[in-house]
């Protein structure tokens, strides 16, 4: 590593060059909060008709009817919450499990280079792949599983439902969470494994006690954007959640039956709204999901300050 | 950051933070140059237009046949209905395609360029007899099962419609459109008129709020859907389901016949007297032989063709381009599953193209 000498310049020079670059960082930083601010002013000004108009219907009322003017959103709000949950539970085992191999297992395996890199290509892929294609895919292939689940249950058949959109969200936020885990586990200082198996804990107990509660904070981190991601994910729930806004007492039913999230809502009534309290009432929906995007990222960040060690 | 490589130390760094910097500065500094304009200008060759999606194959064609014709170029986004009102409403555009007419329309043209159908198409794999024959439905029928009311195909209601066909007692999936469509405006149009209870509990209109089914995205999606599920039942445009060899009902018109919709039986439906502005709604028809679940489609335009800077060249062009469209346009129509404009649309149309004017003044435009 060469050390250069100082002869480029004079010292005014390199002040010069340092406070050119302070201000753009600074000035990239301020756009950055800018653009939330401008983002979050202008859906609130654009919703406030609707606001005025909704009030307080609007999040407990489930009638959405653009002919009567009646805009409540319950249903979407739950059939939002219940597929980015839903996706959650199923992909955060299997992102897990696949960041502690990677990490942990397969480096001591002779020929695990080429396991790590296969896997960690394959997982990456998974976030290349357009939501489309997750859609087509999941109409393909998902719904058929489900309706023949839904047949031996004596459910009416619908195979579109809740539960194929969170199938699908779950391969769709999986290369996420499992990618950022996969980079905390890592770094993990080597010495208090060390310090773990002189103790003589297993591998089990030490992946268990000491490796995934040092990097709990980022594995957190990770599920927060993953949800995140999960909740505005748009094209591939519509073309799988069922479009319907029903809301059965019975959870099983309503898992296995069609449903719809404001996202969904959103993508498919906002070319065709005409009526301005019903554009407002859509921008609505995105003011709302904008908040509770924000309401969880905060969520996660308390968490992460909670767990960190 | 990488152990033992300060970026500021390694010469590659430097540039390319130097590169970052100035990219930034450049990016931000921009938009300060921007030139803001108030006014609407309306530039380029080509002519404009924007709206439905149903007749956008249709359109395609035309227009690329009118290019070839006459060397102007149209450029058509099919963004739907909705949007080409907007559109039009922002005098971004030369003309605007909606399959639902105004209502308020003050200063803007309707023109017919062709007719549509909504069929109700069905998937019962085990009516043998269902393959031979048409299934049977009446307007009533219709809006009980998409009302949720009847809820299986061994309902005596339908059976009595089709008899000698041994329905099986499945359950009915309703599939209907998620996104707001021009198609939901037909089909709901036309069971607002035939139905008290329809009227009442959902109306008509391009979005609604369906009581049971599911939805799919386009025609394309509730076509899907349907050849999927088993005693899935949903509307879509007849074009979709001739494309698809998907079956569709023969449904009871006004006369008491039960008509199968094909593009002769909708031309049939348009054979009704038409307004002057042409704005008319022909579902649940007079006509004897016609399908009831028929509509129009219409370009909108304005009938002062002066406004955002547009020429005079450009406001010929245009009622030269509708002229050709209602007329000699016509041929393209039956290969592409559209039906004809009858005549005396033709000639509504035609009086309404001649209707338009340029700060007040008739316009002269070669035919």
């Amino acid at each position: 590593m060469k050390m250069r000498a100082r002869y480029n310049g004079s010292e005014n020079k390199i002040k010069l060059k340092e406070w050119l670059f302070r201000m753009v960082l600074t000035a990239a930083g301020v756009t950055i909060v800018l653009l939330l601010g401008g983002i979050f002013f202008s859906l609130f000004v654009k919703a406030l008709p609707a606001i005025k108009h909704n009030g307080f219907y609007f999040i407990r009322g489930s009638v959405w009817n653009p002919q009567s003017g009646r805009y409540g959103i319950f249903s979407f709000i739950v059939g939002t919450l219940l597929t980015s949950f839903i996706a959650l539970i199923i992909s955060v085992p299997s992102a897990l499990a696949i960041s502690v191999l990677l990490s942990e297992y397969l480096p001591g395996y002779r020929n695990g280079r080429f396991f790590i890199s296969f896997l960690k290509n394959a997982t990456d892929l998974l976030a290349g792949v357009p939501s489309v294609i997750y859609g087509f895919w999941g109409l393909v292939f998902v719904t058929p599983v489900i309706r023949y689940f839904e047949e031996l249950l004596h459910l009416p058949v619908y195979g579109v439902s809740i539960l194929a959109a969170s199938v699908v969200l779950a391969i769709m936020i999986l290369p996420y969470m499992a990618s950022i885990s996969r980079e905390v586990i890592a770094l993990v200082p080597a010495e208090l494994k060390e310090a773990s198996y002189a103790l003589g804990a297993t591998r089990y107990e030490t992946v268990g006690g000491v490796v995934l509660r040092y990097s709990a904070s980022g594995i957190v981190a990770s599920i927060v954007l993953a949800l995140g991601r999960a909740m505005g994910e748009t094209m591939a729930v519509t073309m799988l959640v069922g479009n319907s806004n029903r809301l059965p007492a019975n959870i099983l039913r309503f898992i296995l039956g069609p449903g719809n999230t404001m996202a969904s809502v959103i993508a498919n009534e906002f070319a065709e709204a005409t009526n301005s309290v019903y554009l407002s009432s859509l921008t609505e929906i995105g003011l709302f999901l904008f908040i509770i995007s924000l309401i969880l990222n905060g969520i996660g960040k308390w968490t992460v300050r909670r767990f960190a060690l | 950051m990488k152990k033992g490589l300060a970026y500021g130390q390694n010469r590659i760094g430097r540039r390319l933070l130097g590169t970052l910097m100035v990219f930034l500065l450049v990016m931000l500094g921009s938009p300060v140059f921007a030139r803001g304009s108030k006014e609407h200008r309306i530039r380029g060759e080509e002519l404009l237009g924007a709206g439905a999606t149903f007749p956008y194959p249709l359109y395609s064609r035309m227009f690329h046949e009118y290019g070839r014709l006459r060397g102007v170029k149209v450029n058509y986004q099919a963004i739907g209905s909705g949007g080409g009102i907007r559109q039009l409403l922002s005098k971004t555009v030369d003309f605007g395609a909606t399959d639902a007419f105004m209502n308020n329309a003050e200063g803007i043209l309707h023109i017919p360029t062709c007719l549509g159908a909504v069929v109700v198409t069905y998937n019962l794999p085990f009516a043998k007899e269902l393959t031979a024959r048409r299934l049977r439905l009446s307007p009533e029928v219709i809006s009980d099962i998409f009302l949720g009311k009847i809820r299986k195909w061994g309902d005596p209601k339908i059976s009595k419609l089709n008899p000698g066909v041994s329905l099986p007692n499945m359950d009915i999936t309703v599939v209907h459109r998620s996104d707001g469509s021009g198609t939901t405006f037909i089909f709901s149009d036309y069971l607002f008129k035939t139905s008290e209870e329809w009227r009442e509990k959902i109306g008509k209109g391009k979005s609604l709020n369906w009581p049971v089914g599911v939805g799919g995205k386009g025609n394309p999606g509730v076509a899907g859907l349907v050849k999927q599920i088993r005693g899935a039942v949903g509307y879509v445009e007849l074009v979709y389901a001739v494309q698809n060899n998907m079956p569709y009902a023969a449904i009871r018109n006004r006369n008491g016949k039960f008509v199968v919709p094909s593009l002769n039986t909708v031309s049939l439906a348009a054979d009704i007297d038409i307004p002057g502005d042409t704005r008319v709604s022909i579902t649940d028809t007079s006509a004897k032989e016609g399908y009831p679940i028929s509509s129009f489609t219409w370009i909108i335009f304005y009938r002062e063709q002066h406004y955002s800077n547009r020429s005079i060249e450009r406001a010929k062009e245009l009622l030269s381009l509708l002229w050709w469209m209602v007329h000699d346009g016509q041929r393209y129509t039956k290969a592409l599953g559209y039906a004809k404009l009858p005549e005396a649309a033709v000639r509504r149309a035609e009086a309404i193209i001649n209707s338009a004017v340029y700060d007040g003044k008739p316009i002269e435009f070669g035919r």
